[in-house]
């Protein structure tokens, strides 16, 4: 009998699968910046979700006695021109930004990968239209599109957050998206293993979501947390722009767009801290991205 | 262990070595007296990376003389290409780097040569050769210019000189119309080709000394066979020493003066070809010839096989690396043996060494083991395959719309299998082997013809349940299994979907059965796939194909990807399953001898026509295809002895483009017999003798 | 390579009217009639017979095809309609913009270029040195950083040090060089630089990528000077996908505009976009988005053309 004999176990190098906790503890060790960039979204997110209970101020409380006033112990990040306490509308501005960056991120990117699937296990005629559509898509900037879609749409309000603003961003990432799963699942369907399921006589759907997806969610993940930073950055300039997040709620690019203009001599820092705290969620976002990139990489993996 | 040999090989005494010398021109003695050209001194390579440190190179030493040819011999793993990139000082910084040892060149020592002083020598007087040759020219420049830099960097000749040069240089590798070949560039060449234009970028200045890894191992056997003549030719015409890696010990027995074998980093023998092949005193070396199917031997009952795997070069276990796989370990071998003399110019590293040479005779059969017989002639036609023809269209060509072209991958093949016979189905690259193992499998649609899977035609929708009898083993163990199953995943799926076992912890004992039968222990059900050494892996996919239970299995290349001490692992395993289950094999391959093992009968095929199809003995002992008696005469046998006395034919020219298949017989471009006649009707495959048939009108 | 770039040209046409269609009906497909929408915006009232006739002005009582015909033929006479809100011709109120927002991206990518290539293949050639992790410190924030911030903080600081803000009056560059660069060389550095951190990583993982190829090795094998492997060997392979990403990477400048105008209070096209997609003005942003999509289609052509000039691989197909 052929059996392969304990040295083949010492040769390949195998140890008990590290758990859950360990797999963390190993990212956190060999991917720092990628830690750091997750913390720092955790901490954001946290700050977001709790601002009602750690906002000193009500953040559309218009004070027309501390107009302008510079950071100090009172107001840690100043006010802006209506008396509002900049710290509290950062601090609000977290959850908009990262509410609305998750949920188009989400949309968009679920929406592209489903596309790119499609696109990539049917080919033929439905990959041919689908491949063509895309490539429309992606001849217009991102801006653009978003732009063309608000102008489309208009505003739609649904428990204080602006459903067709989340479509308008939502939709120039699906075909982002789709292109690069697309290419990921055409690379999966070649494999000797997709053919070994077919041989065996398995189901479409089977092949699709036993065999495919799972090798397609470390490509999806990490663009998903790349549009993040881009739904984030993208919220901000629409809202900047007037055509985005509209008053009274807090945002971001809101806080910047508009009247903030006349005010650079004199309250520079309602410029400098919202642009910061915008830069520093997209920087975070995009850490984490790319160490995942590096992390998932199957060609360090299979050694 | 110790049976007589039942096959003997020619007389292989001190004589007949001095003899058989004088056939290749320069006199192998006079060579082995002059002074070192290159002498290696106790060489240690180390590469250094987050994870740890692997010492790749552990007190390597050899020298070669001047026209000398050296073969390093090793599996993947062992060091020899990092031997050779030691040497040439490239290895890949700043992981790899040279931590002892002295490495003299015509008296300099060339690990301590100042970088500029290196680069002077690099490519001028060593060169080197690589093994890829498809990705080893640089895709945007001309021939003509790579081929003119070393001339141009190393002996500052003009333009004109070097172009002149060149075009010399071109036309000593053999390739046609050199003039043109200037301006062309490298994606216009075919893999032979472009490997010939490296040995001509090796050539240009005249260099002493050239180290070729693996020249050969991406390329077809009629092309190898070449491009090996052509490098040996040029070795002693120039008086060039040589210094050929590979894994392949036919290639070393028909072109090494002396060889090098190495494992685990280290050099555990070293001698003439003679002492290597006909006294080796290395259980590694012993092991590593014996577990090497033979072409021109018929088959034993079971290949001899080395059991285990190497040992992790960051981990290294003490003593002699080889122990825990060797079946002659003795206490002592806790204990690191150093490199021995033998005798004259042979030396080993093993305490058992002395004992080893001893023994004559190489053990080749058990005794008491039975060749299992072919099957009765009377046995069921499982798989029958009638004229199929799978055509793809292609866009080629310029003008508006391109046109389009088509490739004929397979055109007008039929053969029949029997329970539990397998057919061996070789042939070069593009020779369509792949597509109809493919075909049989559902997996792609032929253009025409059909195939049956007991009397059932595959391609009717409603025979899914025949369809299921058909499984497949693949050749790369790497995309073979997904990375996101467990290995109990894998194999069980199968049973989950099809409902084979009635619940969960009955599916656990069928997995852990099939484990078992396919000689995997039973913790490797929790293992994913990147956890699995290559042969492991290769294991896993015949559990997975067993599972359901399939009467036929399709083998596209199982052990192409496998180490040769590996491959005999599992080349055993697939026959011991197919006399205890009673499978049916279509074994596709391209290596001949471990067709040669495994098969009943085989068929040869070329540019998707079979061209021989025959018993497996008869076909290796008399061939009667011109292409079958060329493939054959290609491939070396592991052996000195017999290698000098062959006179190999080699093929001559290119394989003809896929999209310009040549009129008539598709043979008939390089066949030595052609004549007219040939291009103008394929022959049709008929019979020349009893259950032999030949494609060719000369036969 | 004409037969190339013939074929090309002609494989432009569907790309382009594919683009038409998508834009002309997804702008169709609004919810509620268009010009009810537009005119009852303010909350003004306004009565049938002047919807319908404001409807019948602009030709939208047509069935959808024979609109978008009449627009189509429009575009090839570069006459395509009036604008909505303004009621000027769309070819007058382009026009006027067009040769500022061309000036402010044509700026910021030579700028973007030439800085990021070498920084890029420096960064790539030494790796993990001071100069690579300034690349890759300086990629990370560019791409992070929104560019109307970057525009505002870089306002910012000319008034701080300076005490000096960038004229707000547009001079063409015949005019007055000095004026029309002081004016447009801050535009085009904002836009410039999310384009030279997208460039620059680019040409840092391309060149990466092509040292590690066989060819490299066998140039080194020849004992080819460094200096030789790495101008030769390396950088016409890695300029190849650099320059798709560097034309690619152009049109979406034009979206950089968008904002960047903004910033800068200049009356290019980007703010005449902003503008009109504000007002709902379908007619100009159609326009205007075509016209963005004629930009990307031909800068693919010259990536294209240019590539296959470089690439011998291409050239004989």
């Amino acid at each position: 009998m052929t059996f392969s004999a304990t040295t083949d176990m010492q040769a390949a190098g195998l140890r008990a699968r590290p758990g859950m906790r360990r797999k963390i503890a190993r990212f956190v060790v060999t991917q720092p910046l990628g830690a750091a960039g997750l913390v720092t979204v955790l901490v954001m997110a946290i700050a977001g979700a709790l601002s009602p209970y750690i906002a000193p101020y009500d953040p559309v409380a218009i004070s027309f006695g501390d107009m302008l006033s510079p950071p100090s112990w009172e107001h840690p990040l100043g006010t802006d021109n209506f008396g509002r306490d900049i710290l509290s509308r950062i601090l609000y501005g977290a959850r908009t930004a990262i509410v609305m960056g998750l949920m188009s991120a989400l949309i968009g990117s679920t929406l592209g990968a489903i596309l790119g699937v499609a696109s990539a296990y049917f080919g033929g005629v439905i990959d041919l239209l689908i491949q063509r559509a895309v490539d429309i898509f992606l001849s217009l900037p991102i801006i653009v599109l978003a732009l063309v879609v608000v102008a489309m749409l208009g505003r739609n309000l649904v428990l204080g957050f602006d459903f067709n603003l989340i479509l308008a961003i939502a939709i120039p990432i699906v075909p982002n998206v789709a292109r690069v799963v697309r290419s990921s699942a055409l690379s999966i369907r070649e494999m000797a293993y997709i053919d070994a399921a077919r041989v065996a006589g398995y189901r479409t759907s089977r092949i699709i979501f036993r065999h495919m997806a799972p090798n397609l969610m470390a490509p999806y993940l990490i663009m998903l947390t790349a549009f993040i930073a881009q739904a984030i950055l993208l919220e901000a300039s629409l809202s900047f722009l007037g055509l985005g997040v509209t008053e009274p709620t807090p945002a971001w690019g809101l806080m910047l767009a508009g009247n903030a203009v006349d005010f650079y001599r004199q309250a520079p820092w309602m410029i400098i801290f919202p642009g910061l705290a915008i830069s520093l969620a997209v920087f975070a976002f995009n850490l984490l991205g790319d160490s995942l990139r590096d992390w998932l990489d199957p060609k360090s993996r299979l050694r | 262990m110790n049976a007589p040999d039942l096959f003997p090989s020619p007389d292989v005494g001190p004589l007949a070595t001095e003899s058989n010398s004088k056939i290749m021109a320069g006199s192998t003695i006079e060579m082995l007296r002059s002074p070192a050209l290159l002498a290696v001194e106790d060489l240690h390579v180390h590469f250094v990376q987050s994870d740890g440190v692997t010492r790749a190179v552990e007190g390597v030493s050899f020298a070669l003389r001047p026209g000398e040819i050296l073969a390093l011999v090793g599996e993947s793993g062992c060091g020899k290409s990092a031997t050779a990139l030691a040497l040439m000082r490239l290895l890949s910084k700043p992981a790899g780097r040279v931590v002892k040892g002295r490495a003299l060149f015509d008296g300099v020592d060339l690990l301590q040569l100042p970088e500029a002083e290196m680069r002077e020598r690099r490519g001028r007087d060593i060169a080197m050769i690589f093994q890829e040759p498809m990705t080893s020219l640089n895709p945007v420049l001309s021939i003509g210019e790579q081929l003119m830099e070393p001339l141009l960097a190393h002996l500052q000749m003009t333009r004109q000189a070097a172009q002149k040069r060149v075009v010399e240089l071109l036309k000593m590798v053999g390739l046609t119309d050199p003039q043109r070949r200037l301006e062309q560039y490298p994606h216009h060449l075919s893999g032979g080709m472009r490997q010939r234009v490296m040995i001509a970028m090796g050539l240009a200045c005249n260099p002493k000394l050239i180290i070729a890894d693996e020249p050969t191992t991406a390329l077809d056997v009629t092309i190898q066979a070449q491009i090996l003549e052509l490098m040996r030719d040029l070795a002693r015409r120039l008086n060039i020493a040589m210094i050929i890696i590979t894994h392949n010990l036919g290639i070393v027995a028909r072109y090494a003066d002396s060889v090098n074998v190495m494992y685990a980093a280290r050099l555990v023998e070293q001698g003439t070809a003679d002492d290597i092949f006909g006294r080796s005193s290395h259980p590694y070396t012993i092991g590593l010839i014996d577990s090497i199917p033979r072409l021109d031997r018929p088959r034993q009952a079971r290949l001899a096989t080395i059991e285990g795997v190497p040992p992790d070069l960051m981990a290294p276990p003490a003593g002699c690396r080889f122990a825990g796989r060797c079946p002659h370990r003795i206490e002592k071998c806790g204990e690191d043996p150093p490199l021995a003399v033998v005798e004259p110019g042979h030396q080993a590293a093993c305490w058992r060494a002395d004992e080893l040479l001893a023994r004559t005779a190489r053990a080749v059969q058990p005794v008491g083991v039975v060749i299992p017989p072919p099957p009765a002639a009377d046995a069921p036609i499982r798989v029958s395959v009638r004229d199929l023809k799978r055509h793809f269209t292609v866009s080629a060509g310029r003008g508006w719309f391109g046109g389009s072209a088509t490739v004929k991958a397979v055109d007008g093949v039929g053969f029949d299998i029997r329970e539990g016979e397998t057919l061996g189905l070789v042939g070069e690259s593009g020779c369509g082997k792949s597509t109809i193992g493919r075909a049989i499998l559902n997996l792609d649609t032929p253009t025409a013809g059909s195939i049956l899977i007991d009397g059932q035609d595959i391609g009717d929708a409603r025979a899914r349940e025949v369809r299921r009898r058909t499984q497949v083993i693949f050749q790369d163990p790497f995309s073979s299994l997904n990375p996101r199953m467990t290995v109990s995943q894998i194999i069980g799926e199968p049973l989950a979907v099809y409902k084979l076992e009635p619940d969960a912890a009955r599916i656990e004992g069928r997995v852990q059965e099939l484990l078992g039968q396919v000689g995997l222990m039973p913790y490797m059900a929790e293992r994913y796939p990147h956890e699995l050494s290559g042969g492991q892996r290769q294991r896993v996919g015949i559990a997975r194909a067993l599972a359901l239970k399939p009467s036929i299995i399709v083998c596209d290349e199982p052990v192409s990807a496998l180490d040769v001490s590996i491959q005999g692992q599992i080349v055993n395993l697939l026959d011991e399953l197919q006399q205890k289950l009673g499978l049916t094999y279509l074994f596709i391959a391209h290596d001949l001898a471990v067709v040669r093992h495994i098969s009943h009968r085989v068929a040869v095929m070329y540019l998707g026509r079979i061209m021989e199809l025959a018993d497996r003995d008869t076909l290796y002992r008399n061939p009667r295809h011109p292409y079958t008696q060329l493939l054959l005469d290609a491939a070396p046998v592991p052996d000195p002895a017999i290698e000098r006395q062959r006179r190999p034919r080699v093929a001559k020219g290119e394989l003809p483009s896929p999209i310009n298949q040549p009129k008539g017989c598709v043979f008939s471009t390089r066949c030595p017999m052609a004549t007219a006649e040939c291009s103008e009707a394929v022959p049709a495959l008929r019979p020349v003798a009893d259950g032999h048939y030949a494609a060719c009108i000369k036969v | 390579m004409l037969t190339y770039l013939a074929k090309r040209l002609l494989l432009m046409i569907p790309t382009l009217l594919g683009a038409a269609a998508l834009i002309f009906f997804m702008l169709r497909v609004v919810p509620g009639d268009v010009v009810e929408v537009k005119l009852r915006a303010d909350g003004a009232s306004v009565t049938q017979e002047v919807i319908d006739a404001e409807r019948s002005r602009l030709g939208l009582d047509k069935p959808l095809p024979e609109q978008f015909a009449t627009w189509l033929v429009g575009l090839v006479e570069l006459d395509p309609g009036l604008s909505m809100w303004t009621g000027r011709s769309v070819v007058d109120e382009m026009s006027i913009r067009l040769p500022l927002s061309m000036q402010v991206a044509i700026m910021g990518a030579l700028i973007a270029t030439l800085m990021a290539v070498p920084m890029g293949t420096l960064s790539a050639l030494y790796r993990d040195s001071p100069i690579d992790y300034l690349l890759r410190v300086f990629s990370l924030v560019g791409l992070a950083v929104p560019a109307f911030w970057f525009g505002m903080v870089m306002i910012l600081l000319l008034l701080w040090l300076f005490n000096w803000l960038p004229p707000v009056i547009y001079t063409p560059f015949w005019v007055d060089p000095v004026a029309n660069l002081s004016q447009l060389i801050w535009p085009a550095l904002v836009v410039g630089i999310r384009y030279a951190a997208v460039v620059a990583r680019m040409v840092r993982s391309s060149v990466v990528e092509v040292m590690k190829e066989d060819y490299i090795r066998t140039a080194r094998a020849k004992g080819l000077d460094e200096k030789a492997v790495v101008i030769r060997h390396a950088m016409k392979n890695a300029m190849l996908p650099a320059i798709t990403v560097i034309g690619l990477e152009f049109a979406f400048l034009m979206g950089g505009l968008v904002v960047t105008e903004q910033v800068f209070n200049l009356n290019g096209i980007g703010q005449l976009f902003v503008q009109a997609v504000a007002h709902r003005d379908f007619v100009l942003v159609q326009n205007i988005v075509m016209f963005i999509a004629v930009v990307f289609v031909l800068t693919n052509l010259v990536v294209d053309l240019l590539y296959a000039a470089l690439d011998p691989r291409i050239r004989y197909r």
